[in-house]
């Protein structure tokens, strides 16, 4: 042992320099971000819950071509077709997304032909129970008329890209 | 009945039942905690007893430090109860005459008081107006000091007879010297070497 | 009858016979058990606030003010949970160990003097009551660990029996250094001797009453306790009787709700019993760092609140300083290190009083 290191030993200099550096960063601005508060900046790419989106006439877009329930890698989609009575158009009667399955692979936006179903910026859809989380049409609808203006940026924020 | 005889009461019999305990518990841990109730009790006894000191002391060193290894200890026995009752009436006139002989000494002590009353007048303090643990400082330097040596010696020799029974150095055992590790430089462990393409070392 | 009549005058202070004696010792617990547990609810807010400092985060900052009553939520949380008792465990010693830490935690303050006069019991053998108060802490964590029937809390009550048996021998080697110098075991006898000996009176300058105190002559002695404090409280660095990594949480691995709670507040309330210890022993109790005007204005009970939230400051800085030490290296630093280095100093510093003749010697000579 050398007499330098029993110095530090005896004066405990390890110690003591650890101690000015942990207040160093004491001191420092913390970059945490205050969450429920604020929030991050999402990019407009960002898979978060689904919707089903309508044109601006009211009209519901999607069109039943099971496309998304085709391409859904985790068979999350369930789409009943057939014709709406007023008018014949070929309609979904049922649209179900569970979400428990869902992956957030963004596959069904892609397949969509005419962008009815949209996975929108929000990620804050936690629920109590997991029956809340198989989401209906109805329940994908209300999302879809909740989120449009957001989504619709996004979209638009996103389309020279593609 | 006054507060000290009301508590002396309370400890005595608290103490006496957690003895009891301690013989009839089932599960050797809580034959241990009951041990340690029973030195709890003892040292409130001391309490009243005006050796405040000798009580503390009795919570430091039975409860703190030897009941706890003694615990430590049971605690990892995987006792068989059923063999362990098989030889109990084999040792039990044994243990009877133990417990006679023990019950007899104990009677001599107590009888002596009612044989020779001047007996407790030598149990009274040494000292009056001087504190606890300054009496026992006093009498135990001076009076009672090689005894006291001795018992230290012998404590000592017990401990050092210990160690060595089971210190085994073996050679081929690589040992750490944290000192050493710590205070270690580049240098003196390190060596560049520049290679030549070709050549080796 | 007597004896109940005295007892009801001394616990509550219904005078019957005519003595009023005082004021009654359950109102005075009372005081101290309350002020205690809510000192402890901010104390455990501080270090998560002073751990998320260091580590660059807030900390607990949405209940209340500044989070100032998170801990308040966490009770409450804890409370209304359900407490869960494994299958196999022995009932009794596992709800027994909790309230075990808790209450002997508790039982220490009943000393600690924190102005003078101001302590529920200021009795003569003050420290040897510390010390058997907190050597006892450790059944709380064997009974929990053996009582929980299971594997990770037995092992974490074996290393806490092992660790904290070893930590206190050192710890009595520095109480009885500091018992050298001052001559009495009564814990305002030591605080009072630091105000009447020491460099400062040595130096002819009795105002810097902070030289006086012993964490200056006996600065090793300092470090070793401050060491042994944070082992035998299971203190990270020396936590391993709950090592997250390595035994989930150790003896509280089957621990829930109520039962623990009650082991973090016993833990915690010890850990502030030992700050008390410190601020005792070696940073002069409730002595003001200054004896010039301003200072001596601000009450006793005050300077000690602050010197005990700056040494607990500094128990909680350990954590974020120092790693997790190795089992072997922790009974090596205690058996190898600071035993001989403590008794060392033992009898050095008794050969010094010896020599020349300094010493409080209880205010005797």
């Amino acid at each position: 042992m050398r007499a330098t290191q029993l110095v530090n030993i005896l004066l405990l200099t390890e110690l003591v320099r650890a101690f000015g550096l942990t207040m160093r960063y004491f001191f420092s601005p913390k970059p945490t971000i205050n969450y429920p508060f604020e929030k991050g900046h999402a990019s407009p790419r960002f898979r978060g819950e689904h919707a089903l989106r309508r044109y601006p006439n009211g009209e519901e877009r999607c069109i039943a071509c099971k496309l998304c329930e085709a391409i859904c890698p985790a068979q999350a989609i369930t789409i009943e077709a057939g014709p709406r009575q007023n008018d014949g158009t070929r309609r979904t009667t049922r649209y179900d997304i569970d979400m428990v399955k869902c992956i957030y692979c963004g596959f069904c936006q892609e397949a969509c032909p005419v962008d009815a179903i949209v996975e929108g910026p929000n990620f804050e859809f936690a629920t109590e129970t997991r029956e809340e989380l198989y989401f209906s049409k109805e329940k994908l609808l209300a999302n879809g008329d909740r989120w449009e203006r957001e989504i619709a940026a996004n979209l638009s924020a996103d389309a020279p890209y593609r | 009945m006054t507060l000290p005889l009301f508590f002396f009461y309370l400890f005595a019999i608290i103490a006496v039942g957690s003895a009891f305990m301690v013989i009839s518990a089932k599960n050797p841990v809580h034959a241990v905690l009951f041990l340690i109730l029973t030195f709890f009790n003892a040292s409130g006894l001391f309490m009243l007893a005006g050796a405040e000191f000798l009580a503390l002391i009795l919570i430091v060193v039975y409860v703190g430090a030897v009941a706890v290894l003694f615990l430590f200890v049971v605690m990892m026995l995987d006792v068989d109860f059923a063999s362990l009752r098989q030889g109990f009436l084999q040792h039990a006139p044994i243990g009877v005459v133990v417990g006679i002989i023990f019950l007899l000494e104990l009677l001599m002590v107590a009888g002596s008081f009612v044989v020779s009353p001047e007996v407790t007048s030598a149990a009274v303090l040494p000292m009056d107006g001087v504190d606890n643990i300054r009496a026992i400082g006093q009498v135990l330097y001076t009076r009672y000091v090689f005894l006291f040596q001795s018992a230290a010696a012998v404590l000592l020799v017990a401990m050092i007879g210990a160690i060595v029974l089971t210190l085994r150095h073996k050679s081929n055992v690589k040992r750490q010297d944290p000192i050493k590790q710590v205070g270690r430089r580049p240098s003196e462990t390190l060596e560049v070497v520049k290679v030549k393409s070709g050549q080796g070392l | 009858m007597d004896f109940i009549l005295a007892a009801l005058d001394y616990l509550l202070g219904i005078p019957v016979l005519g003595w009023g004696m005082q004021v009654g010792f359950v109102y005075k617990a009372l005081l101290l058990l309350v002020s205690l547990l809510v000192f402890t609810a901010f104390i455990l807010l501080a270090e998560r606030k002073i751990w998320a400092a260091v580590q660059m985060r807030r900390g607990p900052n949405v209940v209340g003010p500044f989070g100032l009553l998170q801990s308040f939520a966490d009770l409450i949380k804890f409370a209304l949970k359900e407490p869960i008792i494994p299958g196999g465990a022995d009932k009794i010693l596992f709800l027994l160990a909790p309230l075990l830490t808790a209450t002997l935690a508790l039982t220490g303050w009943v000393v600690v003097p924190l102005e003078p006069g101001l302590a529920i019991a200021d009795i003569n053998l003050g420290i040897l009551y510390l010390l058997a108060i907190s050597s006892l802490g450790v059944y709380g964590v064997i009974i929990g660990g053996w009582a929980s029937n299971s594997k990770y809390p037995f092992l974490g009550s074996l290393r806490a029996a092992a660790q904290m048996v070893s930590y206190e021998v050192s710890i009595g080697l520095v109480i009885i250094t500091v018992l050298l110098c001052v001559g009495s075991l009564n814990l305002s006898d030591i605080v009072t001797a630091q105000q009447e000996m020491g460099l400062a009176n040595m130096i002819g300058l009795p105002q810097l009453t902070f030289l006086n105190w012993f964490w200056l002559p006996l600065f090793p002695m300092f470090v070793i306790f401050y060491i042994s404090a944070l082992a035998e409280t299971n203190r990270p660095p020396f936590d391993f009787a709950e090592g997250e990594s390595e035994l989930v949480a150790g003896f509280m691995t089957e621990y829930s709700a109520t039962p623990y709670m009650l082991f973090m507040l016993g833990e915690y309330i010890s850990i502030l019993l030992m700050c008390a210890m410190i601020t005792i022993l070696f940073l002069g109790g409730w002595t003001s760092p200054i004896d010039l005007l301003p200072f001596i204005w601000i009450p006793g009970v005050v300077w000690f609140v602050v010197k005990l939230s700056l040494v607990f400051f500094m128990f909680a800085m350990a954590k974020t300083i120092v790693p997790r030490y190795r089992y072997d290296q922790l009974m090596r630093i205690g058996w190898k290190l600071f035993l001989p280095l403590s008794f060392g100093m033992v009898i050095i510093v008794a050969f010094v009083l010896q020599l020349t003749g300094c010493g409080w010697h209880g205010g005797m000579a």
